[in-house]
């Protein structure tokens, strides 16, 4: 076992973990923030991203140990409030597009679509590699595309990120 | 109306099957078999039984005692003979998820006596039989006429062979179970499942327990498509382990153990031949499919059952044949039957409009039926021809130029296509209470919503009935201990739940407390029409020139599906299941590795499903349609029509572009060039 220290939606967790286990793991089953979602392990589907000191990331694919000292921004803590209670413009806005189905892919669309928001530069799909794109449909489907909705929500997730970007 | 449950589910508070929290709680994880066919001829499982942590080993070694072997998949450990490479042959409970895992990998050492296998379909396989029914208990066969006679007289015939591969459902959350045995024996699972009714009893039938003593708990399921519709290996693996080690056990199956252990659809080899006069009347139908199961169990999907309702002919045929593999045991995924098989019948509709010099909505026009053609029983709505009409306008259909491969614009092919749609309008008896509860509507009623918005949408048909408003209602669903309901299957669920929901409001109405209902008699009396929701489906495709990739910049779907109920969660139904069908043309494909048994490509990394990029305009409308023969919603399912006929429309499309006639799915790039 590792001692550790982990900053979680705004609280610091002292902690004792596995070597093994992954920042996923920890999240769900000891810290009992379930939220955040097991669709592969693999990092092949999105469905367990976080905020990783501000950036998205697979909590699947990161070593619980390896991330002493981060802080984590989970869908439990993307509106600010840790009850949940203050929703965050996407969150509005996924339910008003009605931008999920099953809803098992959704929080990790929600926390990619905050990180991906705050990112710059240009994407695959930019013109001009020196640009800074505004945020067009295709953009948003391009840098979204690390997250599968086997529900195909896909159309509504685009309509509702723009809507929460305005 | 927003999904009611939606304020849950975006902030993480839904909970799914492997989220409930329990004391003490353990884990295992299963050994799969390394071999294709064969004897297990031995376990050792001295390491993982050594490993600090472990608390049980389940295997053959001990077989657990069980009150059913019927359903083979479901009767673990009962027999040391191996049916296919994936099966499950041990497991590993411990305290931490990484320590069973590791023990499950490294721990548990099983020795085997491999035989040759056989895991290739193919159309000349000399075990294929055809079996008694096909999928839901329907005929294999069917005939009319003298099809012979009607081919020899067309004046102009397809005869082609289209090929669909398997395909897995990957929902995006795993099978998952936690088990938790009560102080008095009762058994409460928390499982992911289509259908919490019908999951308790065949738990209960297999572990020899009264259905009474088992409760399954599930108010979030993270998709199914089928693959969750009947009960898999997890929930009763996950008893078996919570029993072994006396306490509550929680089991989700990796993404790479979901390819062999939850169902998938059979991959098919289906001969379609079509007769037609120089006007393109069609004289004769043949569809002929041949498809596979285990040697565990049969499951026979119904891939020409479609063609049994789409045309008018006066000869025609259908027919099914199965070969039993050393594979894993298909099950239903998204529109079993309907959706291979109208990838080759809408095919086949498409080469024939080619060949008659027709264009193709006109040909569907011409052989519009007026009776259901197979058994002359009234159609209780049909709109096929209007979603036709309907698209063609605001596709843009008009003045399409049939010529393929002409259209360039830089170094992409553009082309067009269509193909309908066609799913069953059935429904199943549902129980259902309704009571008022401090001073608010509570619908009690055992229905699953799974991602179609069950909830939402029996929320809306509980308040339109009561004549209040949807926040006065409040729904409960997804648990067995609720009055029993039919599975989330066969796009049946909201005219199921619907159907008693609406008669549970009307008793109440009357006495003024509580209201119960059971549908069993109405739903008895469904006989006498034909009933089946229609669509047409309309794809814009770009083929890469040099690459050969293709992408869909346009999908459309105009569908006929009674009253909809729901516009903003039926929108979500369609276009979900055309991204799914937008997958199914263009790169959904499960290998099946000829040499060593099994799935080759068994992860998301591999088997591709549809992403955010792959999707750029797709939209589903819907026409007004009224049918006053199906239920008190006047409604058809929406769940499972918008991924028929996808798939043809976007290969259809790709020979408009391309002069290539891919009949074999996926449409890869390989087969665009060279
Ligand atoms: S669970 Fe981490 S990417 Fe799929
Ligand atoms: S909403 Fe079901 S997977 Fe995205």
């Amino acid at each position: 076992m590792a001692e550790m220290t982990l900053r979680v939606n705004g609280s610091v967790r002292e902690l004792d973990v596995d070597p093994r286990t992954s920042l996923l793991d920890l999240l769900r089953e000891r810290l009992g923030l379930t939220g955040t979602k097991k669709g592969c392990d693999h990092g092949q589907c999105g469905a367990c991203t976080v905020l990783l000191d501000g950036r998205r990331a697979n909590a699947c694919l990161a070593l619980a140990v390896a991330c002493d000292g981060s802080e984590v921004t989970t869908v439990e803590g993307l509106g600010g409030a840790a009850d949940g209670d203050e929703p965050h413009p996407l969150q509005t806005a996924f339910v008003e597009r009605d931008a999920f189905q099953c809803g098992y892919c959704t929080p990790g669309q929600l926390c990619s679509a905050a990180g991906m928001l705050a990112e710059r530069g240009p994407s695959a799909v930019t013109a001009d590699l020196t640009d800074d794109p505004p945020l067009t449909p295709e953009e948003i489907r391009e840098r979204m595309s690390g997250n599968l909705c086997r529900c195909g929500a896909y159309v509504n997730i685009v309509a509702a990120i723009q809507e929460a970007a305005r | 109306m927003n999904r009611v449950e939606g304020r849950d589910k975006v902030t993480g508070r839904a909970r799914y099957a492997f989220e409930y929290p329990a004391e003490d709680v353990a884990y295992v994880h299963p050994v799969q078999a390394a071999v294709t066919r064969g004897r297990i001829l031995s376990v050792d499982a001295t390491d993982a039984l050594a490993t600090p942590g472990v608390l049980a080993v389940l295997s053959c070694a001990e077989p657990p005692a069980l009150g059913s072997r019927e359903d083979a998949e479901l009767a673990l450990f009962q027999s040391d003979q191996v049916a296919y490479r994936g099966q499950l042959v041990a497991a590993v409970v411990a305290r931490a998820p990484e320590t069973a895992r590791e023990a499950a990998e490294h721990g548990v050492r099983i020795g085997y006596d491999a035989e040759p296998h056989d895991v290739l379909l193919r159309a000349d396989h000399p075990g294929l039989y055809t079996p008694e029914k096909v999928n839901p208990g329907m005929p294999a066969e069917t005939r009319r006429g003298d099809v012979e006679a009607g081919f020899a007289e067309a004046a102009v015939t397809v005869d082609a062979t289209y090929t669909t591969p398997t395909l897995h459902n990957n929902p995006m959350e795993p099978h998952a179970t936690m088990a938790v045995w009560e102080e008095n024996g009762d058994l409460t699972l928390y499982d992911s499942t289509q259908g919490a009714a019908d999951d308790r009893d065949t738990i209960a039938e297999v572990l020899g327990l009264p259905p009474e003593r088992v409760r399954v708990v599930a108010p979030h399921v993270g998709g199914g498509f089928g693959s969750k519709g009947t009960t898999r290996p997890n929930a009763i693996l996950a008893a078996l382990a919570a029993r072994a080690a006396g306490r509550p056990v929680k089991l989700a199956l990796t993404r790479q153990q979901m390819y062999d252990l939850t169902g998938y659809r059979t991959p098919t080899i289906q001969r379609v031949r079509l007769g037609a006069d120089a006007e393109g009347r069609l004289t004769a139908i043949s569809h002929e499919a041949v498809e596979q199961s285990s040697t565990l169990m049969e499951f026979a999907e119904q891939t020409a059952a479609p063609t049994r309702v789409m045309y008018a002919a006066p000869n025609r045929r259908t027919t099914h044949r199965l070969v039993r593999l050393d594979v894993p045991t298909p099950s239903w995924m998204r529109a079993p039957g309907e959706c291979p098989g109208m990838f080759a019948l809408e095919s086949a509709m498409d080469e024939l409009a080619v060949a008659a010099g027709i264009d193709p909505i006109e040909l569907r026009i011409r052989n519009e039926p007026d009776v259901d053609p197979e058994n002359d029983l009234p159609f209780s709505s049909r709109n096929l021809v209007a979603c036709l009409r309907e698209g063609a306008r605001r596709f843009g259909w008009e003045g399409r130029d049939p010529r393929p491969g002409i259209r360039l614009d830089g170094r992409w092919l553009i082309g067009t296509g269509v193909a309908a749609s066609t799913y069953p309008s059935r429904r199943m008896a549902s129980t259902a209470d309704a009571t008022v509860e401090d001073g608010d509507f509570v619908i009690r009623i055992a229905a699953a919503d799974i991602g179609t918005g069950a909830r939402t949408v029996l929320t809306r048909i509980a308040a339109e009935t009561l004549g209040t408003a949807p926040e006065r209602v409040r729904v409960e669903v997804g648990d067995s201990a609720l009055p029993r309901a039919s599975l989330a299957g066969g796009s049946m669920g909201t005219a199921s739940w619907g159907s008693a929901v609406v008669r549970a409001c009307e008793a109440l109405l009357k006495n003024g407390e509580r209201g119960t209902a059971d549908t069993t008699e109405d739903v008895e009396g469904d006989t006498g029409f034909s009933r089946h929701a229609f669509g047409a489906q309309f794809a814009e495709v770009r083929v890469d020139l040099d690459t050969g990739e293709v992408r869909v910049p346009r999908l459309l779907g105009v569908f006929a599906a009674g009253r909809i109920l729901e516009p903003k969660l039926a929108r979500s139904q369609f276009v979900g299941g055309m991204t799914m069908g937008m997958g199914m043309a263009l790169m959904e494909q499960t290998i099946v590795d000829e040499r060593d048994g099994g799935f080759l490509n068994h992860d998301l990394a591999q088997y591709h499903v549809a992403a955010c990029a792959d999707v750029q305009d797709i939209d589903a409308v819907w026409i007004e349609e009224e049918d006053p023969h199906l239920n008190p919603m006047g409604a058809k399912g929406v769940g499972e029509i918008g991924i028929v006929g996808t798939a043809a429309a976007v290969a259809n499309a790709v020979h408009h572009a391309t002069g290539r006639r891919v009949r074999d799915l996926p449409i890869t790039p390989p087969k665009l060039v060279g």
